[in-house]
């Protein structure tokens, strides 16, 4: 199977390349980038005027099978992350029950195997049932395939244990992603803490929640030596903490969503419960602070955090609404209408943090469109606008924040081990 | 909207409303128990100076008081558009009393629907009549004015405009054509 | 006043117009009359429903709303939580759809979670009146405690109108500061720093703990009611300690040598907030309030059905 993609702006971060060029994708691998390239193809894509560049790499994504297929499964996920560009997504382990164990990555495995038109790789749980009192066993999912370690939607609260975990996952080589916030500090919150929890009446979560866990799982960071990833930032002071520790060379990696550059809690204020999710949407100027830390190379990486929910959760009063949006059929767009139109990003750099800066994260042959890597591409056209509408979505749950808003850039082909997976 | 025809000037619209004083005085035989009460918002400036008539010819004021009778439009659609809700200011008891209900234009009748309910949670009066300056025809209910300043024929797309001193600065009486 | 009303809700002060405000107190005031009748009712509301839907247990607001409905001879369902179908799990949309199913007209709704009303009046045609919702707000509350003050002092601009209590929780609080501002009044509100949410200051008030420097320089206190049950969680004042130091009491208002207003929504902790000597003495219209609820009740009821009939009248002009 040969696949030539001819004429489009080639963006691959990993070589700083920038250009008008064709690729050739000999069976699942990179072939060559070069003008003009003559050869034989089973399949041409004319790319003129599109962008090029490697499949995207969402490293935060809720597949939520098994346990609650009502809201998503391996399949509609993966055919969701297809046409938002993605090739390959990374499960959080807060299913039911949650990946905490060989036997459950092994069982989610199959799901994988059986149902999954992407990649996707398993992140298992840090501590049994993600409570947070006892530690999986951590060697033993590593071997069985396990691409990082999280608690996500929970953070583990007791530093000695956490510290524990950060060690075995140093020895084991295995990243750990923090799920940074002390709910004792939320405080059963559900909007971000100021001027509009005190309007709408609602209770708060002060940054503060956030950031002093970030604080303390880099300082832990520190202590063990072990490589840890902060997910979705949402606020200026943990930007500020994870600045100031790369400065010192602890090894950290921080990650955003698209609906923290986006959005803010002024969202909020007719109690659309699309708009809520943990971390909360906080002010102006936190917005600012993660578009400053993305543009500075403080966030590394922007992920989705896709968390569907099915409509019965979120059409109820606000307090006891879900927390979580979808992502996965909007980041790409979210991020070319944001930062690279608002002028903020490059393409080599937006690639960067949705395709390069991940692989490496993870550790895989992917996000690069060096010959040899695999062929996971996505061709995309820059300029055309669409509205986000319920009816547009392939994932199974339609709580997307972006609703009704127009969006810039369609995704027209996701090539997937060299095979045309999606094609609008 | 253009106006086509003046009915009443200032001189013929007071000389009409000292007739219809004299006309209740008849009536009524004499002031004994009668009170006016003006619709809002013309017929509360109208029986006001019908009141001042009564006064003139008898040397004896009479009580006037002021309904509102917006809460009892069969319509609220009707007055959405519109206006204010008032206060109905009675500040005398209408039971035995002869009450003359005083309004600028009798037209559908439903105005006077209406008062007349707003009146009768009021109290039992004995006698109610009604005064109109202009009786404009097209009546959908059954009721009829005791006392007219002027009849005049209109079509349905005319309306007729009372002006008055006190509102509007002048006193006058129009009929406007709408542009249909 | 040229303001038409249009709305076919009313969910709070905040999104309300300075002049819609004003109509509805001007409204209110005719509507007062109808109540010194000997026959208090009229028909503008005749033949219309008005369901109470109460998820929290209210009297006084459910009876003054029962009252309003009816001295405009409309028919009212009250529907409590412990009769209704919500313990068995239906949403509070498919509630109100029921509701509307019925051909109800006004459905009048206190929650415990604030955004119900919002909610609710988005998914529904028919009109919602905000009885409370959760520390959110409660605009009818605020508009017969602005529509007493007005009746009391002749104006709202430039009053120093003082709030005590626990702002942090109270509908009451949220609605009155909305609805005092956009009128012109100075607010101050007043409590031990744990019961001042945060960023109140940006609504446009005063923020103090002193209440005895506050009552100095007010026209008018509204004392809110303190209730130390409520939301396990919280830091809360000690009772009595709250009372010595921010009850209003008999000897705080004589230090003062002048005229001041107190009001409170009801229903009131004697001992707790305020003393009994100051909720029965001179300063006090806290049973004025009580009557002055039932004419802003009126006025809001025949407003909205105004605003619902405007909006369906467009629906089918188009």
């Amino acid at each position: 199977m040969r696949l030539l993609i001819k004429g489009g702006r080639v963006i691959d971060p990993a070589n700083n390349l920038d250009i008008i060029a064709d690729i050739l994708a000999q069976d699942s691998k990179i072939s060559r980038i070069a003008k003009n390239i003559r050869a034989e193809a089973d399949k041409v894509i004319d790319a003129k005027g599109m962008i090029v560049m490697p499949g995207i790499i969402d490293m935060h994504v809720h597949l939520r099978e098994p346990g609650r297929e009502d809201k998503e499964t391996v399949a509609t996920a993966t055919k969701a992350a297809l046409k938002g560009g993605i090739t390959t997504v990374l499960a959080m382990p807060n299913t039911y029950p949650a990946i905490d164990s060989p036997e459950n990555i092994e069982s989610l495995k199959r799901i994988i195997k059986k149902s999954a038109c992407a990649n996707v790789l398993i992140a298992a749980a840090i501590t049994k049932g993600r409570l947070g009192k006892e530690l999986t066993d951590i060697q033993a999912c590593k071997q069985h395939g396990a691409s990082a370690i999280t608690d996500d939607g929970a953070s583990v609260d007791s530093g000695v244990l956490f510290a524990g975990a950060l060690k075995k996952a140093k020895a084991g080589k295995l990243l750990v992603i923090c799920h940074s916030e002390d709910k004792k500090i939320s405080n059963n919150g559900v909007v971000n803490q100021g001027l509009i929890s005190t309007r709408l009446g609602l209770r708060g979560i002060p940054r503060a929640s956030e950031y002093k866990r970030v604080q303390r799982d880099i300082d832990l960071a520190k202590k063990t030596g072990a490589r840890v990833h902060i997910a979705h930032l949402s606020c200026k002071e943990s930007v500020d903490i994870i600045a100031a520790a790369k400065k010192k060379g602890i090894q950290v990696t921080a990650e955003t969503a698209p609906h923290y550059f986006a959005l803010t809690e002024d969202a909020l204020l007719d109690y659309d419960t699309n708009m809520k999710m943990n971390p909360p949407l906080r002010s102006q100027q936190d917005l600012e602070a993660i578009k400053q830390g993305l543009k500075n190379g403080i966030i590394d990486v922007i992920a989705s955090d896709h968390a569907p929910h099915t409509e019965n959760e979120k059409d109820i009063e606000f307090d006891r609404a879900e927390f979580g949006v979808i992502g996965l059929e909007t980041e790409l767009a979210a991020g070319i209408t944001e930062l690279i139109d608002a002028g903020l990003l490059s393409w080599l750099e937006l690639a960067g943090k949705m395709c390069l800066n991940p692989a490496r994260i993870l550790e895989i042959n992917k996000g690069t469109l060096s010959a040899g890597a695999d062929a996971d591409i996505t061709v995309i056209s820059p300029d055309k606008g669409w509205q986000v509408e319920k009816s547009g979505f392939v994932s199974k749950s339609r709580n997307s924040p972006f609703l009704g808003r127009k969006l810039k850039g369609v995704v027209e082909y996701t090539i997937y081990e060299g095979r045309i997976a999606y094609k609008a | 909207m253009r106006e086509k025809a003046k009915i009443l000037d200032k001189d013929t619209l007071s000389r009409s409303l000292m007739r219809i004083a004299h006309e209740i005085l008849e009536k009524n035989k004499g002031t004994k128990d009668l009170c006016l009460v003006g619709i809002r918002n013309r017929g509360a400036y109208l029986a006001k100076r019908l009141g001042a008539c009564i006064q003139k010819i008898e040397n004896e004021s009479i009580p006037v008081g002021i309904l509102d009778i917006t809460l009892y439009r069969d319509d609220l659609t009707l007055i959405a558009s519109g206006p204010l809700v008032r206060k109905t200011e009675i500040d005398f008891d209408i039971t035995d009393k002869n009450i003359v209900l005083v309004d600028d234009v009798l037209y559908t009748g439903r105005t006077v629907r209406a008062a007349l309910d707003a009146l009768m949670d009021l109290g039992r009066a004995r006698s109610v009549q009604l005064a109109v300056l202009i009786d404009r025809g097209h009546r959908e209910l059954p009721v009829r004015a005791d006392y007219v300043g002027k009849n005049i024929p209109t079509a349905k797309n005319e309306t007729v405009e009372v002006r008055l001193e006190e509102p509007d600065g002048k006193d006058e009486v129009a009929i406007i054509e709408k542009d249909s | 006043m040229s303001t038409v009303w249009d709305k076919k809700d009313l969910l709070g002060l905040e999104n309300l117009s300075k002049d819609e405000i004003g109509l509805i107190l001007a409204t209110a005031e005719s509507f007062k009359e109808v109540s010194s009748r000997e026959i208090k009712k009229v028909p503008a509301l005749r033949g219309r429903t008005v369901v109470n839907l109460f998820y929290e247990p209210s009297t006084r607001t459910r009876v003054s709303f029962e009252v309003a409905a009816k001295r405009l001879s409309a028919d009212v369902i009250n529907i409590a939580t412990e009769t209704s179908s919500v313990k068995k799990g239906e949403t509070l949309i498919d509630t109100g759809k029921n509701i509307q199913a019925l051909k109800a007209d006004i459905i009048v709704m206190r929650h415990n979670y604030s955004g119900a009303a919002a909610m609710l009046a988005r998914a529904l045609e028919i009109s919602v009146v905000n009885a409370g919702d959760g520390w959110h707000e409660h605009p009818t509350q605020a508009l017969l405690d602005i529509f007493t003050l007005k009746e009391k002092l002749g104006r709202i601009q430039g009053l120093n109108v003082a709030i005590v209590g626990d702002i942090a929780h109270s509908r009451v609080a949220r609605s009155n500061i909305w609805g005092l501002t956009k009128l012109g009044a100075k607010v101050t509100v007043c409590a031990p720093p744990m019961l001042i949410p945060v960023a109140i200051e940006e609504m446009g008030v005063n923020v103090s703990h002193d209440i005895d420097d506050v009552l100095k320089d007010a026209d008018a206190v509204n004392v809110l009611r303190m209730q130390f049950e409520r939301d396990g969680g919280q830091a809360f004042p000690e009772q009595l300690e709250y009372f010595k130091n921010f009850g209003i009491t008999k000897e705080r208002l004589s230090k003062l040598k002048k005229d001041i207003i107190i009001m409170h929504p009801g229903p009131l902790n004697r001992g707790i907030e305020i003393s009994s000597e100051v909720a029965d003495g001179k300063h006090s219209v806290i049973l004025e309030q009580v009557t002055n609820g039932i004419a802003v009740r009126m006025a809001v009821l025949f407003l909205v059905a105004q605003g619902q009939d405007k909006s369906k009248k467009y629906e089918t002009a188009d």
